[in-house]
C-alpha cells in the first residue's frame, strides 16, 4: 500500500513539473493572435448597416405596426401584465430592451398610425434592435451560401440581392418584428450548416458544440418572437433528422460515439430550445408583475399573483370555504367572456316571445361585471345558520350545499322546465314559492375537479369544482349565449342533463370569499357591500403560470377583423398586393411595404428552375445517368432543401389559417427564396452553360439583371423611405400594378 | 429486384408446375414467369392453411427438418408455410426473404411431387373454409337483431331522408357527395320502400314502413369489411394467425358493428376503403407479373373502389393519398431497375394514370351525373345554389321560366347575393332606429321571395319613366351609372358616411328620397365582374358588384344577422375594402320588362362542369360552415383511440331501448397500446437496420413483415387520423372508424410477428410452440370474451343504467366518461 501511495506521489510530481513546463513555454514563445477577417463580410455589414440605420429617427410618428407593438413595449416600461395572442414573448421583450436602454418610460398613446412621437420616445433606440437584425441579414446570406460550398460570386449575389430588396429594408426600419424574426431563421440555418461542416472534419471541438449550441438557441429565439419560427425550426430539426439517419448508417463509426453524437443532437436540438423558450417566459413573467387590462382573461388564481388588481380584494381571504361562507363564483372557460355566477330581483318572463313558457322565478345569470349581486352563501341544508360555525366546518368533495343569493336570501335551484335559450337544458333560477306544485330542488352536490383524493377541502380560487344537481343531476352550467333584453344582456346559466362529458363551461371557482358573521339580513347585506378581512397570500409556481398564460394565448380568439391591406397568400407570390404604412400628415411623401418586382419574380422563377432542374437530375440518377458528380449534387441538394425547404415552410402553412393575413407574413420566406437564386445561377452558369461563350454570355446577362434590380430598388427608394415627397404624377407612374394602393392626394 | 425471388427456386419445384401462358406485354426478363399458377389468381392464401394441413402427413423426421427454421410449426400458416409461397415466387418478394434458400431447397427436394399436388387442393380447400367462417360470422353479428330498434337511431334520420329524397326525386343539399345516400336510396327502392317516411326526428318508429332493405344493405357492406380485412392481412403478411387476429379484432369490435347496423355513409365508405386497400395489396403483389390479367384486374379495381370512396365522403381523399403514395414508391422502383426500357415505364405509367386517375376521375362524374339526373325537382336543397342551377328543377319558380336575357333601364329585378343563404336585397317601410347611423328606411337581405325584393332599375340623371313605348329600349352597360329604386317604397337604395348598425367600419346602406329623386348618394356604378367596359348584362349569369359613387365603397352583406328591429334579417353593408368576396357580389335573378322579349332560361342553363364546380364549391363552403360553438360538448381527436367517448344512437333513460356506439375497450386499448409497441419495435428494427446489423434469416423475413406489412397499415392509420386534428369542423367519435380498421391490422400483423420472435428465440425449448399458439389464442379468446361482455352496446339493451348493479352492464362502465 505504502508503494502504491509512493508511486501515486511521484506520479503527481511528473504532472506538475509537465504542467510547469507547459507554462515557461509560454515564456519562451510570444502569445500570437492570428484573425482572417473577410473584408467581403465586412463591407457587406457595413452597406447593410448603412441601408438600414440611414435616418432610422425618419419618420418621427408611429408607423403602421408600431401603434400594435408599442403598447406592449408601454407595458413592459411599466411593468403591467398583458396577454397578446400574436406571439411568445420574446420578441416584444426585445423591443422593449431597446426603449429600455434608450430611457423609455412608457408615457405614449399609442393610439393611431401618423400619430408625432413626443419628446420622450427614444425613437431611435426602439428602432435600432429590427435594423440592426435586417442589417445582419446581408452579410448573414452570404455566409450561408458559402458554407454551402458555393462560390464567393454566389454568396455576394445572395447578399447583394437581400440588400436592394425594399420590403425587407422599409419592414427593419420600424419597430417590428419581422426582421429579427428572419435574422433568427437564418442564424439558425447558418450555424447548422457551420456545425455539419464541421462535423466531417473536427466532431466534439468547441467550435463544434457552440455552432450545435447555437443552431439550438437561435432557433428558439425565433420560435420565441413569432409562432412561424416553428417552421424554420422543424425544417431544420428534419434536416438534422436526415443527417443523424446518415451517421447512424456508417459503419466506421462505433456504437458508443453514434450514441454520442444522437445525444449531442438530442440535447441542443430538443432540449436547450425548449429550456430556452421557457427562460422567455419566465423572465416576462418576472418582468411583468403589475396587474393591468388583460388580467379579467386569467383564471382567478393567476389575477391573484400580480401585484394590484385582483390580489388587492383577495388578499387576505380565508382558504378554506366552510358552511356558511360567502363567495362569489367564476366561471373558469370564461368564454364568451370572463363572468361571475349571478342573479336579481328580476323573474324570467312569464311565456317567452317564441311561446314557451318559464317557471317565473328569479333569474340566475352569469355576469362579466363585479357586483354585490354577485355574492352567494353555501349553506349547510341541515341548519338553517348562514354564519359560519367556531371552528369553521369546511366543505369536502361530495358534500351537499345549498347556494343562497347574499343579496334576496333565495336559494339556487334548477327544475325541468326549459332554460330560455338551449331548450334543451335545464333552466336554473332562485327559487321563489307559487303554490303551484313546483317544489324546490336546491340542493346541490358539491365535485371538486382538479381534487387530489376524495377528501379534499373546497379551497378558494385553487378548487375547480362542479355543482350537480341531487334531484335530475343536472350540471350548473354556462352556456354562453346572451339572454334578450329582459335578461339585460346577461349570459345565460343553465343546467346541462345530458353530461356528454366534461367539459370547463360546467366548472367554477370561489374568487371573493369571507366568512359570514351576520345572521341578520339587514347585517349581511352591509357585510356584503364591505370589502374583505383576513389574511393569508399564495402563490402560483412558474410552471402553472407559463402553461396557463401559454393555454390561453393558443386560444385566445380575437375577432377577425378586416383590413384594408389583408391580402390572401396567393397574391404575394406575384406581388400583387402592397401595404401602405404611413403618410406625411401636409406633403405626399409617404411609407409602403411593396417589394423589388425584380427580385421578387427573379426568385419565384428561379425556385421553379431548380425545382425542375432537381426532378430532371434525379429521375436521371435513378436511371444511373450522373450529370453532376456526386459532391456537387450533394451540395445542390442541400441548398435546394434548406431553401426550397424554407420558402415551403415559411410560406404553405398560412393556406390553412384563417386569421387575416398581410403580406408581410411572406417576407421569411422570401428571404430563403432570394438565397437560392444565385445558387441556381451559378449552377446554370457552371453546368449548364457549354461553351465559354455561352458562360460570357449569361454572365453579361446576370449583369444586366442585377442593373434592372438596382433600378428599381432606386425607383422605388421613395417609397421605403418616405423621404421624398413626390408629385401626383409620379406617384402613378410608380403605380406598375393596378392592385397596388399608392396614396395620392386630392389637392 | 423483381428476379431476386427466382434465385431461391430450386429447379425441381419449378417443373412440378405447370407453365404460366406469356402474359401479353409481359416486360419481365426472369424465369419466373413460368412459375405462376393460371387457376387460383387471386387466392394466395390458400397455399398458407394447406401447408399446415398437409403437415401430419409428413413422417416425423422431415418434420425436425422442417423445423430448421427454427420456427414453430403452429396453427395455420408457420413460417414453414410461407417457405413454401416463397418457393413458388407468386405475390410477394419481401416474404420471399423470409426464408434462408438452403431450407426451402431441403424442403422442396423432400417433397415428393404427388403430395405436393394433392395437399394443394386440400390446402386451397382449407383456406376457402376459413374464408367462409370469418365471412359468415361477421355476416352473422352483423345482420343479428338487425331489426331493433324499429324506431329512427341518430344519424339515419339524415341518410334515411336523403334515400328518401331520392326516391322522390327531390333536390337536396348535404355537404357530403352523393354516392352513399344514393345508393342507400336504391337499396330502398330495391327493398319496397316508398320514400313516404318523414324521418323527422331519432326515437321516431318506422311502424309500417319498410327500413330493412336500407339496414340490411349498410350492414351486407358493413360485413364485407372483416373478410376484406382478413385478406389484406394475410397478403401483406403472409400470416394466417395475423389475420385471423385481425379478422377477430374487428368481428368482435362494438363499435364497428354499431356502426355497420343502421343506416349511415360510415359502413358504404370503409367498405370502399378496405376495397380499395385489398384490391391495392392484392396489385402489389402481382408485381411480378405486369400486365397480366389479373394485375388489370386489381390495379382497375383500386381506382373503381377510390371513385366509390371519394364519392360516399371526403375522407376518401385520405386512401386515395396512401394509394397514391404506393404507386409513387411502386413506380420508383420500377424506374430504378435499368432493365426494363423507357417504353416499359412508360406503359406502366399509363396503365396507372388510366386506372387510378381516369378511371376514378370518370367514375366519380358520372356518380354526380346520376345524382343531377335522378333529383330533378325542386326541394330544401335549391336555397344554397346560384339562381342559373336553381332553373333546372322542376317546381322551382325559375324552372321553364321565361325572362328577357339582357338588363335594361325600367327593368323591375330582383337581386341576390351570391354568398351562400344570404338572399335577396330587400327594403321595407321601417327605418333604422334611433342612433343607429342615419334615421333612414332598412336595407337587408332576406331569404324569402318576396314582393319587397323588387327594385327598378334607372338612369341616375333622369326621372322619367324609361318604360315609356315611344321610348328606345336601353340596355344597362358593364361601367354605368344607374339609381336602383325601391319598387314598393319608391325609395333609392343609398349610402352614406354613417358606420352600419353591425360591422362598424362599413357604411350603412339605406332607402332615401321620395319617389325617386334623391340626392347625388343614391348613384351606383354597376361592373361585372372580368369583363369588358360596354358589355351588357345579363341575367342570371353576370355576377356584379354595385360601387357607391360618392364614396367609393362595395355593395355587399356582412351575412350578420340584425336584431328585433331589423326583423333578424340580414345586415347590408357598403364596405370600402374593395377585395372580391363573395359578400360583395350579386346577381339578377327575376327580371320583368315588357318591352324586352322574353327567352327561355333553358338557354342560360348552367353547363354539366359548371353545375359540377358549384355543388363542389357549396359543399366545402357548407362543410367549412360546420363549426363548433364555443360552449358546446365536442368529441376531439385525441378522444377517439383512447374510446374516451361513445356516441348515443338511441335511447336515454333506464326504460329506453339503449344503443351505445362505443369500441370495444379490450380491442381499443390493445391497438392503442400496439401502435406504441409498433413504433418501439419498428425504429429498433429500423436503426438496427441502417446500423447494419447482421440478423439471422428468419428475423431478417419477419422484420421486412413487420416494416413493410406494418408500416403500411401505420400509414393507412396515419392517413386516417391526423388531418382530423387539422380541421376546424365539427367531429364526431365515428370520424375514427377508417382508422381504427388499420389499426386493428396493424394489431394483427405486429402480434403474430412479435410471438413468433419470442417462440425463434425459445426455439429448442419445447414452450416455443406454446408461446405462438397460445399467444394467439389468448388474444383471440380475450377479445370473443370481451365482446360477449359488452355486446349489450351495440344489439340494444333495455333496463337501469349501468350505475345500477341490476343492469346488464353493471361494473363495466370503466371509464366515468362513457354513459351507457
Amino acid at each position: 500500500v505504502d508503494e502504491l501511495i509512493l508511486m501515486r506521489e511521484e506520479q503527481l510530481g511528473i504532472l506538475l513539473s509537465l504542467l510547469f513546463y507547459k507554462m515557461l513555454g509560454f515564456l519562451r514563445h510570444p502569445l500570437v493572435v492570428t484573425a482572417d477577417i473577410n473584408l467581403n463580410v465586412v463591407a457587406l455589414t457595413g452597406v447593410g448597416l448603412l441601408s438600414r440605420l440611414w435616418r432610422l429617427t425618419y419618420p418621427r410618428a408611429v408607423v403602421f405596426d408600431e401603434v400594435y407593438y408599442g403598447q406592449y413595449i408601454s407595458f413592459y416600461m411599466k411593468r403591467i401584465f398583458f396577454l397578446d395572442d400574436s406571439g411568445p414573448p420574446f420578441g416584444h421583450m426585445l423591443l422593449a430592451l431597446g426603449g429600455y436602454l434608450g430611457g423609455f418610460d412608457g408615457n405614449f398613446l399609442w393610439n393611431r398610425i401618423g400619430a408625432e412621437y413626443s419628446s420622450n420616445v427614444p425613437v431611435w433606440s426602439l428602432r435600432l434592435l429590427p435594423a440592426l437584425a435586417g442589417a445582419f441579414l446581408v452579410p448573414m446570406a452570404y455566409q450561408i451560401v458559402l458554407e454551402l460550398n458555393f462560390s464567393h460570386c454566389a454568396a455576394m449575389g445572395a447578399a447583394l440581392l437581400v440588400l436592394i430588396e425594399n420590403a425587407l429594408i422599409t419592414q427593419s426600419r420600424l419597430i417590428l418584428l419581422e426582421s429579427v424574426l428572419i435574422f433568427f431563421n437564418l442564424l439558425s440555418v447558418l450555424s447548422y450548416l457551420k456545425f455539419s461542416n464541421l462535423q466531417k472534419h473536427s466532431p466534439f471541438s468547441p467550435s463544434w458544440w457552440f455552432w450545435l449550441m447555437l443552431t439550438g438557441v437561435a432557433c428558439s429565439c425565433a420560435v420565441g418572437i413569432k409562432y412561424m419560427g416553428v417552421f424554420t425550426y422543424l425544417l431544420v430539426l428534419s434536416i438534422a433528422a436526415v443527417h443523424a439517419w446518415h451517421l447512424i448508417g456508417d459503419q466506421t463509426l462505433s456504437n458508443v460515439c453514434v450514441f454520442c453524437h444522437l445525444l449531442a443532437r438530442t440535447v441542443a436540438l430538443l432540449i436547450i430550445p425548449i429550456l430556452t423558450y421557457l427562460l422567455f417566459f419566465y423572465v416576462h413573467l418576472i418582468l411583468l408583475y403589475r396587474s393591468g387590462p388583460h388580467d379579467q382573461i386569467m383564471s382567478s388564481a393567476f389575477q391573484a399573483s400580480l401585484e394590484g388588481g385582483l390580489a388587492r380584494i383577495t388578499r387576505g381571504q380565508p382558504l378554506e370555504v366552510a358552511y356558511g361562507s360567502q363567495v362569489t363564483l367564476r366561471s373558469v372557460f370564461g368564454k364568451p367572456m370572463p363572468c361571475w355566477l349571478h342573479s336579481h330581483q328580476n323573474t324570467y318572463p312569464m311565456i317567452y316571445e317564441n311561446g314557451r313558457g318559464s317557471s317565473h322565478q328569479q333569474q340566475v345569470t352569469c355576469y362579466p361585471f363585479k357586483d354585490v349581486n354577485n355574492w352567494w352563501i353555501v349553506k349547510d341544508p341541515g341548519r338553517h345558520q348562514l354564519v359560519v360555525g367556531n371552528p369553521p366546518r369546511p366543505i369536502r368533495h361530495g358534500d351537499i350545499v345549498q347556494l343562497v343569493h347574499g343579496m334576496t336570501t333565495r336559494l339556487l335551484n334548477t327544475h325541468d322546465v326549459a332554460a330560455p335559450l338551449s331548450p334543451h337544458s335545464q333552466e336554473v333560477s332562485c327559487y321563489i314559492d307559487y303554490n303551484i306544485s313546483m317544489p324546490a330542488q336546491n340542493l346541490w352536490r358539491l365535485e371538486i375537479v382538479n381534487r387530489e383524493s376524495d377528501t379534499d377541502v373546497w379551497k378558494t380560487i385553487m378548487s375547480e369544482v362542479r355543482f350537480v344537481h341531487v334531484n335530475t343531476s343536472a350540471i350548473l352550467k354556462l352556456s354562453g349565449a346572451h339572454l334578450p333584453d329582459w335578461g339585460f344582456r346577461q349570459l345565460e346559466v343553465v343546467g346541462e342533463k345530458l353530461s356528454r362529458g366534461f367539459h370547463e363551461s360546467m366548472v367554477w371557482n370561489v374568487e371573493e370569499h369571507r366568512y359570514g358573521k351576520s345572521q341578520e339580513q339587514k347585517e349581511r347585506e352591509l357585510e356584503l357591500h364591505s370589502p374583505t378581512q383576513v389574511d393569508i397570500s399564495r402563490n402560483l409556481s412558474f410552471m402553472a403560470r407559463f402553461s396557463e398564460l401559454q393555454w390561453r394565448m393558443l386560444t385566445l380568439r380575437t375577432d377577425d377583423s378586416e383590413h384594408k391591406y389583408s391580402s390572401t397568400p396567393l397574391e404575394w407570390v406575384t406581388l400583387d398586393t402592397n401595404i401602405a404604412y404611413w403618410l406625411h400628415p401636409r406633403t405626399s411623401a409617404q411609407i409602403h411595404l411593396l417589394g423589388n418586382i425584380t427580385i421578387w419574380a427573379s426568385a419565384s422563377l428561379a425556385m421553379v428552375t431548380y425545382a425542375l432542374l432537381f426532378f430532371w437530375y434525379l429521375l436521371r440518377r435513378r436511371r444511373s445517368i450522373r450529370d453532376l458528380p456526386e459532391d456537387c449534387w450533394l451540395r445542390w441538394v442541400l441548398a435546394g432543401a434548406l431553401c426550397c425547404g424554407g420558402w415551403a415552410v415559411n410560406y404553405l402553412p398560412f393556406f390553412m389559417m384563417e386569421k387575416t393575413l398581410f403580406l408581410y407574413h411572406y417576407l421569411p420566406a422570401l428571404t430563403f427564396q432570394i438565397i437560392l437564386l444565385p445558387v441556381v445561377l451559378q449552377h446554370v452558369n457552371d453546368h449548364l452553360c457549354r461553351s465559354q461563350l455561352q458562360r460570357s454570355v449569361f454572365s453579361a446577362l446576370v449583369v444586366a439583371w442585377y442593373s434592372s434590380a438596382c433600378h428599381v430598388f432606386n425607383t422605388l427608394r421613395p417609397l421605403t423611405y418616405g423621404d421624398t415627397p413626390l408629385s401626383p404624377s409620379e406617384l402613378r407612374a410608380l403605380r406598375w400594378r393596378d392592385s397596388w394602393d399608392i396614396l395620392i392626394r386630392k389637392y | 429486384m423483381l428476379c431476386d425471388t427466382s434465385r431461391l427456386l430450386p429447379a425441381g419445384a419449378a417443373t412440378t408446375l405447370p407453365a404460366q401462358p406469356r402474359s401479353r406485354g409481359s416486360a419481365l426478363r426472369c424465369r419466373r414467369r413460368e412459375l405462376h399458377f393460371p387457376g387460383h389468381p387471386a387466392l394466395p392464401f390458400c397455399d398458407f392453411l394447406a401447408a399446415q394441413l398437409a403437415r401430419p402427413s409428413f413422417p416425423p423426421g422431415r418434420r425436425v427438418i422442417l423445423r430448421r427454421g427454427r420456427m414453430p410449426p403452429v396453427m395455420g400458416g408457420s413460417l414453414a408455410g410461407s417457405e413454401r409461397r416463397a418457393r413458388r415466387g407468386r405475390c410477394g418478394p419481401q416474404a420471399a426473404r423470409a426464408v434462408g434458400p438452403d431450407v426451402a431447397a431441403e424442403d422442396a427436394a423432400r417433397s415428393p411431387k404427388r403430395l405436393v399436388q394433392g395437399s394443394r387442393r386440400f390446402k386451397a380447400a382449407g383456406g376457402w373454409a376459413l374464408l367462409a367462417v370469418v365471412t359468415l360470422l361477421s355476416f352473422a353479428t352483423r345482420f343479428h337483431r338487425l331489426d331493433e330498434p324499429p324506431h329512427i337511431c341518430w344519424d339515419e334520420t339524415h341518410f334515411g331522408k336523403m334515400g328518401s329524397y331520392y326516391i322522390n326525386r327531390t333536390f337536396f343539399f348535404d355537404v357530403h357527395p352523393p354516392l352513399g345516400k344514393m345508393l342507400i336510396g336504391l337499396a330502398g327502392y330495391l327493398s319496397g320502400y316508398d320514400g313516404t317516411f318523414l324521418f323527422q326526428k331519432p326515437g321516431d318508429k318506422y311502424e309500417h314502413h319498410s327500413y330493412m332493405g336500407m339496414r340490411g344493405f349498410c350492414a351486407f357492406l358493413g360485413s364485407w369489411l372483416i373478410p376484406f380485412a382478413y385478406l389484406t392481412v394475410l397478403e401483406v403478411s403472409k400470416s394466417l394467425p395475423a389475420a385471423l387476429l385481425t379478422a377477430a379484432l374487428l368481428t368482435f369490435d362494438t363499435g364497428c358493428l354499431t356502426l355497420s347496423q343502421y343506416i349511415l355513409l360510415d359502413p358504404i365508405l370503409m367498405f370502399f376503403i378496405m376495397a380499395a386497400m385489398l384490391s391495392m395489396v392484392k396489385y402489389n403483389s402481382c408485381t411480378d407479373r405486369p400486365f397480366s390479367a389479373s394485375w388489370w384486374f386489381w390495379l382497375s379495381l383500386t381506382g373503381i373502389s377510390l371513385a366509390g370512396a371519394l364519392g360516399v365522403k371526403f375522407v376518401g381523399l385520405f386512401i386515395i393519398l396512401q394509394v397514391g403514395l404506393n404507386t409513387i414508391s411502386d413506380l420508383w422502383h420500377l424506374f430504378g431497375d435499368l432493365s426494363l426500357s423507357l417504353v416499359t415505364m412508360g406503359k406502366h405509367l399509363i396503365a396507372r394514370i388510366l386506372c387510378l386517375i381516369v378511371l376514378p376521375l370518370a367514375l366519380y362524374m358520372a356518380i354526380f351525373a346520376v345524382h343531377f339526373i335522378v333529383l330533378n325537382k325542386s326541394g330544401p336543397g335549391d336555397g344554397f345554389f346560384s339562381s342559373a342551377f336553381q332553373a333546372r328543377l322542376s317546381g322551382n319558380n325559375l324552372h321553364n321560366a321565361s325572362i328577357p336575357e339582357h338588363l335594361a333601364y325600367g327593368s323591375v329585378i330582383t337581386v341576390k347575393n351570391l354568398r351562400m343563404a344570404s338572399g335577396y336585397l330587400h327594403s321595407h317601410r321601417h327605418l333604422y332606429p334611433e342612433g343607429i347611423g342615419a334615421r333612414q328606411q332598412q336595407v337587408t337581405t332576406y331569404l324569402h321571395k318576396d314582393y319587397n325584393n323588387l327594385w327598378i332599375v334607372k338612369k341616375h340623371n333622369t326621372n322619367s319613366d324609361p318604360l315609356d313605348p315611344s321610348l328606345p329600349v336601353e340596355f344597362v352597360r358593364h361601367g354605368d351609372i344607374i339609381r336602383l329604386e325601391h319598387k314598393e317604397t319608391s325609395r333609392n337604395l343609398h349610402s352614406h358616411y354613417h358606420e352600419a348598425p353591425l360591422t362598424r367600419k362599413h357604411y350603412q346602406v339605406t332607402g332615401y328620397g321620395i319617389n325617386g329623386t334623391g340626392d347625388s348618394n343614391d348613384f351606383w356604378r354597376i361592373e361585372v365582374v372580368n369583363r369588358k367596359f360596354g358589355n351588357r348584362i345579363k341575367v342570371l349569369r353576370s355576377r356584379i358588384r354595385l360601387i357607391h359613387l360618392v364614396t367609393g365603397c362595395v355593395l355587399g352583406s356582412s351575412g350578420k344577422v340584425l336584431p328585433k328591429w331589423g326583423w333578424e334579417q340580414l345586415e347590408v353593408t357598403c364596405t370600402p375594402y374593395l377585395k372580391e368576396t363573395l359578400n360583395s357580389i350579386w346577381n339578377v335573378e327575376d327580371h320583368f320588362n315588357p318591352k324586352l322579349p322574353n327567352i327561355s332560361l333553358d338557354v342560360l342553363k348552367p353547363s354539366f362542369p359548371e353545375i359540377l364546380l358549384e355543388s363542389h364549391m357549396v359543399m366545402l363552403r357548407g362543410n367549412n360552415g360546420l363549426k363548433p360553438k364555443d360552449n358546446d360538448f365536442t368529441s376531439k381527436p385525441w378522444h377517439w383511440p383512447i374510446n374516451y367517448q361513445g356516441l348515443r344512437f338511441s335511447g336515454i333513460n333506464d326504460t329506453d331501448f339503449r344503443v351505445y356506439l362505443l369500441g370495444n375497450p379490450v380491442v381499443w386499448w390493445l391497438n392503442l397500446l400496439s401502435i406504441a409497441l409498433y413504433l418501439l419495435t419498428g425504429s429498433f428494427t429500423a436503426v438496427a437496420l441502417q446500423r447494419g446489423v447482421h440478423l439471422p434469416a428468419e428475423v431478417e423475413g419477419l422484420s421486412q413483415v413487420l416494416l413493410r406489412g406494418g408500416g403500411q397499415a401505420l400509414l393507412g392509420w396515419v392517413l386516417h387520423y391526423f388531418p382530423f386534428f387539422l380541421m376546424g369542423r365539427i367531429l364526431y367519435f365515428h370520424h375514427y372508424f377508417p382508422a381504427m380498421l388499420f389499426s386493428s391490422m396493424l394489431t394483427g400483423i405486429l402480434w403474430d410477428t412479435l410471438l413468433r420472435l419470442c417462440a425463434w428465440r425459445l426455439a429448442p425449448s419445447s414452450l416455443a410452440r406454446g408461446i405462438h399458439v397460445g399467444g394467439i389464442l389468448s388474444l383471440l379468446l380475450g377479445t370473443a370474451y370481451s365482446f360477449y361482455l359488452f355486446h349489450p352496446l351495440a344489439y340494444g339493451m333495455v333496463g337501469p343504467l349501468a350505475q345500477n348493479p341490476l343492469s346488464p352492464m353493471a361494473g363495466l362502465r370503466w371509464l366515468e366518461s362513457w354513459d351507457f
